[in-house]
């Protein structure tokens, strides 16, 4: 099942060089692949027992000489990714119906992104996770370099050094931590390495950590390691922009919550002050950077950057003092992660949308563009509630759980962090202001509303935000029981 | 003594390249139709190719065996290189059939060059003492400096001198480290099946004290050694000619160098380093493990700069060879499990072989049309001929180490054999330059992708480089996903090594 997930992008692939040769083809085949992965993604979920924790094991020999394997695994923690990643795909290939050049390329180098990210979060081989965690670099540099706008050759080339740099360190955190374990115990399986306790067995425990959090920190990414971020988001297309927000910068979170707090808990309790305050400068530094940006894009990517602090300051949570702490925070951590992802696409979906219509995107040119727009201007505002967190939408149970775990280890920068969300209502409604609404400007007259694939691509990622919103629980659960373990190393 | 029948089966594969450069030079006195000479060449290594696999088979069964009275050595190490050596000649002929057309009428004598430095190559991976090493390393460079001016451009013949010089010079140097060697121990012996026959691992002073090496004789040996070695491995500070070279050169013969010439190399000073001087391997390995790092770094960063296709490649060689120097320093510093090191160096050259081969045949094809060496010449091949540019960036992305390419798990190996030899630092800094060279690479393909094309004409090349440039690519794209066997393969060779 796990491999069909992560084949089914690439047959797609495969299916769209052979047979992509018109554009409406490719995109017939493109969506037709997607849809079917989400179905498929969509029925891991409802087939996974949180009781079971690691399910759906697929294990073979890779590389024996090293006890390298293929070995595929989802348990509560990975479920929910997958399926996120399913809904964005669909997301993506819709907003990008109006790709004009070199469509076939375009899908294609979509279909492999999402295999790859589908593959980091089901594989559970370290080498083999490092991989796929590398596979995703490719396309991904083609598709901002070969249908980005502006300096997309500068923003490709500056996402590939800096995330390059960080899976160096990762790379070399990830043999080190292999040869540490004593000779006839080592194995890059990940399942084994966070049963066996390994805290003992590592002597440069803090290093390996070290490694793995710069790795994770560049891609999630946190303050100061973020900068490739608004570059490579201003200049992507808006398919690359809803993946990129949507399920790379996860890959982050999710790393750091698998790898770090999963393997090495004391180190992650130690570095927990560290992380605390990094928390309230990603928040808050990136909030207040949103404020200046007159580029809509570079806004919504800004923003990112602020809300992914939450999740820092949730994996923090696990600073509070003995038996205060009971994993609400690492919890919140992993929701944000997805709740982030389906806002922040949505987010970046609407405003393709109207970048693709106003070919602008200089937030002072625009305005009343709601008269225009009804439908898109509405959708913008919700989006722009569930990124400020509003009750009822997707982003409330994940701050609020994030809120209540950093608040029992370290409450100054919960505090601080929650001015954070002061701040995101202050900067989204004002954009929404600033574009949508305001006296109706003659130069948008000709700008039409939002055709049935907008409305699909836009609906896509709406209904879930409002479901999570009503009813958190459906994820919760789920990531409760992915994350029990990981609790449990911290003594929760 | 005398020769025996057995000796000669024993140098098939060797004495079959030489008879067959004979007869293509024969061949070519009554053939007039001189592309037929090629065609001949090519299928006549059917016959080394068997003969190497005959002896392989023979060695799996019986064990290594010494020829010519101790002067050569048949061990699956060796067999390995001949093998290696034999699919490089097959791509490279292929691919360059077009590209010596230049040559006109002398592509016959182009070929038997090749055939012959190729024996000598051979020979050096398979020898068992100093003398022998020494004869078949001339045996390998005199070829290749006729070949490096063949074009007889200015640039061309200035390369060929510069490599006349520096490989005579280095070949001195070597030389005067061997007689080093053979005062302080009294044998040339690198290897002996006989463990009653006195070799430089058993006579070698003990290691330790003051001194690296326990005698200022063998100190000053194993130095010059590595120098006159230094030069054949491109490996800095004895560099220098690798891009001059490349540049001027015939770009089939630079790709010769970059693959054949430096497996060939890395065979000796493994054999050298982990035989005959294995006894004192603490004092080398740190040597190595230095020189690695500057070796790759040097070669990465000077990169950057580069304009010329050509130059960027030779670059790139130094690199790559800054990268096996890993393995050789993780050979030693791990107490008794030496051929982790060895192994990954022998994966790691087989890999190289096919990707570094991949993007020269894309080099030479492109070439070959447009005449312009310079990077912004590639400006635009994505639309002027997708297939060669597809070909160029997955051999390019693999150099870098991205999976899944064997140029990943090649490094995946070497990092790991350093890890394991407590040398975490010197992986550390091979990922680090594995992220600068990201940068000129990923340049390339971006110029490749991005560039607007000077001219529109498409760019084709003839059947046979895309059989080449085929089975190079089928390389590297089936050992980055699948490279247990070959790691097998490079095991039994390793394996065969006597420590």
């Amino acid at each position: 099942m796990l491999t069909a997930i992560i084949a089914l992008p690439l047959a797609g692939a495969a299916l769209l060089l052979g047979f992509g040769t018109t554009a409406a083809r490719a995109r017939a085949i493109a969506l037709v692949a997607v849809v079917a992965e989400l179905a498929l993604t969509a029925a891991l979920f409802a087939a996974y027992d949180t009781a079971d924790g690691y399910s759906f094991i697929q294990r073979a020999d890779w590389i024996p000489a090293l006890g390298v394997q293929y070995l595929l695994g989802v348990d509560g923690l990975s479920v929910p990714m997958v399926l996120l990643n399913g809904i964005l795909g669909v997301a993506a290939v819709l907003s990008s119906w109006t790709v004009r050049e070199r469509v076939r390329g375009f899908f294609v180098w979509l279909l492999v992104l999402q295999a790859a990210v589908m593959g980091v979060f089901v594989s559970q081989d370290l080498i083999l996770f490092f991989v796929f965690w590398e596979l995703e670099l490719l396309p991904m540099f083609l598709l901002i370099s070969m249908w980005g706008t502006g300096r997309r050759e500068y923003s490709a080339m500056k996402f590939l050094v800096f995330t390059f740099l960080g899976s160096a360190f990762m790379f070399a955190a990830i043999l080190v931590l292999y040869f540490s374990l004593p000779a006839g115990e080592r194995t890059f399986d990940m399942m084994a390495l966070a049963d066996s306790g390994l805290a003992g067995a590592i002597v440069p425990a803090s290093l390996v950590f070290g490694g793995f959090l710069i790795a994770f920190a560049v891609k999630l990414p946190i303050f100061p390691l973020h900068t490739w971020l608004p570059d490579a988001h201003t200049d992507a297309p808006t398919a690359v922009s809803v993946m990129l927000a949507g399920v790379l910068l996860k890959m982050g979170g999710y790393g750091l919550l698998r790898i770090n707090a999963g393997l090495f808990p004391g180190e992650l309790v130690s570095a927990a002050p560290l992380l605390a305050v990094l928390a309230v400068v990603n928040v808050l530094y990136g909030a207040v950077v949103v404020m200046r940006q007159t580029d809509l894009k570079r806004m919504v990517a800004y923003s990112s950057v602020s809300h992914m602090g939450f999740v820092v300051l949730g994996l923090a949570s696990v600073g509070a003092t003995a038996g205060q702490f009971n994993g609400v925070g690492l919890n919140g951590a992993a929701l944000q992660l997805f709740t982030h992802g389906i806002i922040t696409g949505l987010l970046f979906v609407v405003v393709g949308l109207v970048y693709e219509r106003a070919h602008t995107r200089h937030i002072p040119d625009m305005g009343g563009m709601a008269k225009q727009m009804p439908l898109i201007a509405v959708v913008f505002l919700l989006a722009g509630f569930g990124a400020l967190g509003l009750p009822g939408t997707a982003g409330f149970p994940a701050e609020i759980m994030v809120f209540l775990g950093g608040f029992t280890a370290y409450a100054w920068a919960a505090a601080a962090c929650a001015f954070g969300i002061v701040l995101a209502a202050g900067y989204m409604l004002w954009a929404a202001q600033r574009t949508m609404f305001g006296p109706r400007l003659e130069r948008w007259d000709g700008l039409r509303d939002a055709n049935v694939v907008d409305m699909g691509a836009m609906a896509v990622l709406l209904v879930p935000m409002f479901v999570i919103g009503v009813y958190p629980r459906l994820l919760t659960d789920v990531f409760d029981a992915g994350l029990a373990p990981i609790v449990r190393g911290f003594g929760g | 003594m005398g020769l025996s029948a057995r000796d000669l089966l024993l140098v098939s594969p060797e004495l079959a390249l030489v008879v067959l450069a004979v007869a293509i030079v024969l061949l070519d006195l009554v053939l007039d139709r001189k592309g037929f000479v090629l065609a001949v060449g090519i299928a006549g290594l059917a016959v080394p190719l068997a003969a190497a696999l005959g002896l392989w088979a023979i060695v799996a069964d019986g064990g290594p065996e010494m020829a010519f009275h101790g002067a050569l050595v048949v061990d699956a190490f060796a067999i390995f290189f001949k093998l290696l050596i034999v699919g490089i000649l097959g791509l490279l002929l292929l691919s360059s059939a077009e590209y010596i057309e230049r040559f006109s009428p002398h592509q016959a004598e182009f070929v038997a060059l090749v055939l012959l430095s190729a024996a000598g190559l051979m020979l050096l991976a398979a020898a068992a003492d100093l003398i022998a090493v020494f004869v078949s390393l001339e045996l390998a460079s005199l070829p290749v400096v006729a070949l490096v001016a063949f074009s007889k451009s200015g640039r061309s013949i200035e390369a060929g001198i510069k490599y006349l010089l520096l490989s005579g010079l280095s070949s001195a140097v070597l030389l005067y480290g061997f007689a080093f060697l053979y005062g302080a121990t009294g044998t040339v012996r690198l290897v002996a099946l006989d463990p009653a026959l006195p070799t430089i691992a058993t006579m070698l002073p003990a290691a330790g004290g003051a001194l690296p090496f326990g005698s200022f004789a063998v100190l000053l040996g194993v130095v010059l050694a590595t120098a006159g070695f230094g030069f054949k491995l491109s490996m800095v500070p004895f560099q220098m000619w690798t891009p001059d070279v490349y540049e001027g050169a015939p770009t089939p013969v630079a790709a010769f160098l970059a693959t054949a010439s430096k497996a060939a190399a890395f065979a000796i000073v493994l054999r050298l380093f982990y035989t005959a001087l294995g006894g004192a391997s603490a004092d080398w390995s740190v040597m190595f493990a230095v020189l690695a790092a500057v070796t790759m770094t040097v070669g990465n960063v000077v990169a950057i700069a580069q304009s010329n296709v050509k130059r960027l490649l030779g670059y790139s060689a130094i690199a790559q060879a800054g990268y096996m120097l890993i393995g050789v320093a993780a050979i030693a510093s791990e107490g008794g499990s030496g051929p982790l090191g060895i192994e990954s160096v022998l994966f790691y050259l087989g890999g190289y072989a096919a990707m570094n081969l991949a993007a020269f045949f894309a080099v030479i094809a492109i070439t070959n049309t447009t005449g312009d060496d310079r990077i912004e010449a590639l400006a635009g091949m994505g639309r002027r001929s997708p297939l060669l540019a597809l070909v160029l960036a997955f051999a390019l992305i693999s150099l870098t180490g991205i999976p899944p390419t064997v140029g990943f798990m090649g490094k995946l190996f070497l990092f790991n054999a350093a890890v394991s030899a407590d040398l975490a630092w010197l992986a550390v800094v091979g990922v680090l330059n594995s992220v600068v060279s990201a940068y000129y690479y990923m340049g390339i393909v971006r110029t490749m992708y991005l560039g607007e094309p000077t001219e529109p004409r498409r760019i084709g090349a003839p059947v046979t480089a895309w059989v080449a440039m085929g089975v190079a690519t089928a390389g590297v794209a089936v050992l980055g996903v699948w490279p247990a066997w070959l790691l097998d393969i490079a095991r039994t060779a390793a394996g065969s090594l006597v420590p």
